[in-house]
This record gives structure tokens, C-alpha cells and sequence, in this order.
């Protein structure tokens, strides 16, 4: 399977992505300029996290108006899986893929550290690899300043009766996200964005391995 | 040439944390008669255009184009002749 890793400028998980990927049997990862125009040849897309454009206006508001943002829209509509951490997340909820918007944490505080998390959807196509294990509880690390999910009641209600709520925060809530949000899907189920960052933790050496599992549930 | 000058801010049903620590700090100052902030931002566009119609029919795209996320902000203009 055949994975695009977008590089806009500002991203700085792009290459822990691309590592990440590749670390799985099965996964081929190549990366992407922002300014491609297609994403024809690949089978998945990955958004890595980092601070594109400075987060100049909005986080992800202008990477989400960037010239690739075309061919993914086409990615997202042919039923491709794209992955958003982070920063991914956040462009993909400003480019409308993905309802709602991330907002700065209620503490204001940046944090990074590793935190417990809920896979609350183990049917997406994302997570079929924690209910395969039997994991419904896992560690994956966070590290953002403007993590905090907010959308409208109307568009809460639809991501928890469609099921699109993936993960949530299962101790203290870091930002003050709604419902706990740290990830959710489309509609259609092929759009992933999650604030947590399961390319940092690959191997027992990273502190959790939990991570692996979602690229791993990716390839089937 | 026009100058189209954008105030964003956050909607009020979103927490705006930034301007709740502000509120804090001013209160702790000695100004107990603030009762609540709210941090926006202004963003000032010059333009090419001097039919005042036409400069505020295209900031408007600009605004739902790229400078408002409608999801959590609200926004306002005016167009000023510079």
C-alpha cells in the first residue's frame, strides 16, 4: 500500500510519519510537496503534524488552501484513507473534510506528554486492529497547543450517532475538548484526524507501542 | 485604493481561554469592574478598487474564503479610502 506523506512548510512530523510507515510490513511511504497536484498513484494519504505556515491566521488555514488540497479532496472523495495527526488534524477540519474546528486548549498551556485514550470505534477502518487485540484502552503521546475540539450541538449529536467519534481522552480532558474528542472520522468513514500521535509510539522504546496498531488496521 | 479592515472574533458560545486569563490578570490589577474579555483580531486589506461596492463585495469573499472559520468565528468590516 501505497502512502503519500504531505510536506507543507512548517510540517515537523513528516519525517517520524514517513519512518513510521515504513516501519510496517506492508506500508511504503514517500513524501508529497505541498505543491503536487496528484495523489493518483497512492493508495493512502498521511497529514503529519507540525506548524505549517507558521500557523499564520488560523492553525492549518493555509496549508488547508494550499495546491494539493485539490487532489486530496479528489483522494477523499474516490474513498482513500487520509490520516491527520496534529496538525493534519487541523487542516483537515479547515478544509471542511472533516466538521468541527481545533481551537486553543482551554488551560493555554502547550502540552506534550502521553496520554491515555479511549478507541472508542473499533470497526473504522483505522482501528480494526485494537479490536482484533481485544485493546480498547491505549497510550499515545500529545503534543499541541490548539487541540481543543469544539463544533455545534447539531454536528456533535451526528459524529455520535454515525459512530465517527474514534478516540476520546479516558483520564483528565488536556484541552477541553467536547465529548473528549481526540479524533474522529467523516462521514463515510475514510477521513481520519486525531490530535494524538500514534507515529511516536512505534516500539517499546518510544514508551508505548499502541501506535503501530492503527497503521497496521490501515493496510486491510 | 480602499482599506478593508476585518475584526474576527470568537462566536459566544465558544470559550475564548485567552481572554479569561486577560479578565484574571485585570481583576487581579484592581479593576473589578471588568467582567469579562473577549480576544478578536483585526486584519487590515488594502485594495486595488475604488467602487466601495465592489471592494466590500469582494472582501466578503475573502472573508468566507480564507480569513473567518465560520465554524468559530464571527466577523465584521468596514472599508475606509486611503
Amino acid at each position: 500500500m501505497r502512502c503519500a506523506v504531505l510536506v507543507f512548510p512548517g510540517s515537523n512530523c513528516d519525517s517520524d510519519l514517513y519512518k513510521a510507515a515504513n516501519s510496517v510490513e506492508g506500508l511504503e511511504a514517500e513524501y508529497v510537496w505541498y505543491k503536487s497536484e496528484s495523489l493518483d498513484s497512492f493508495d493512502a494519504v498521511l497529514i503529519p503534524g507540525g506548524f505549517s505556515y507558521g500557523d499564520a491566521l488560523r492553525v492549518g488555514a493555509l496549508a488547508a488552501r494550499a495546491p494539493v488540497l485539490k487532489a486530496l479532496r479528489g483522494a477523499a472523495d474516490s474513498g482513500i484513507r487520509i490520516l491527520g495527526i496534529c496538525n493534519g488534524f487541523q487542516i483537515l477540519t479547515e478544509c471542511g473534510l472533516l466538521p468541527g474546528a481545533l481551537h486553543r486548549n482551554s488551560g493555554l498551556r502547550f502540552i506534550c506528554k502521553t496520554t491515555p485514550l479511549q478507541v472508542v470505534n473499533t470497526d473504522c477502518q483505522f482501528t480494526t486492529g485494537y479490536k482484533k487485540n481485544s485493546v480498547t484502552h491505549i497510550h499515545l503521546p500529545i503534543a499541541h497547543g490548539e487541540g481543543n475540539y469544539t463544533c455545534d450541538s447539531e454536528t456533535l449529536r451526528k459524529l455520535e450517532d454515525n459512530g465517527q467519534i474514534v478516540f476520546r481522552y479516558s483520564g483528565n480532558n488536556p484541552n477541553g475538548s467536547v465529548a473528549n474528542i481526540a479524533g474522529i472520522t467523516n462521514e463515510a468513514g475514510n477521513v481520519l484526524g486525531m490530535m494524538p500521535h500514534p507515529e511516536r509510539a512505534m516500539t517499546k522504546w518510544m514508551g508505548s507501542e499502541d501506535g503501530r496498531i492503527l497503521f497496521e488496521s490501515m493496510r486491510h | 485604493m480602499t482599506k478593508g479592515i476585518v475584526t474576527v472574533s470568537l462566536k459566544q458560545n465558544v470559550l475564548d481561554p485567552q481572554g479569561q486569563a486577560v479578565l484574571h490578570s485585570l481583576q487581579t490589577l484592581g479593576f473589578p469592574e471588568a467582567q469579562n474579555v473577549r480576544i478578536g483580531k483585526s486584519i487590515e486589506v488594502w485594495l486595488e478598487e475604488s467602487n466601495p461596492q465592489q471592494a466590500e463585495s469582494r472582501l466578503q469573499e475573502m472573508c468566507e474564503a480564507l480569513l473567518v472559520n465560520s465554524v468559530i468565528e464571527d466577523y465584521r468590516f468596514e472599508i475606509v479610502e486611503v
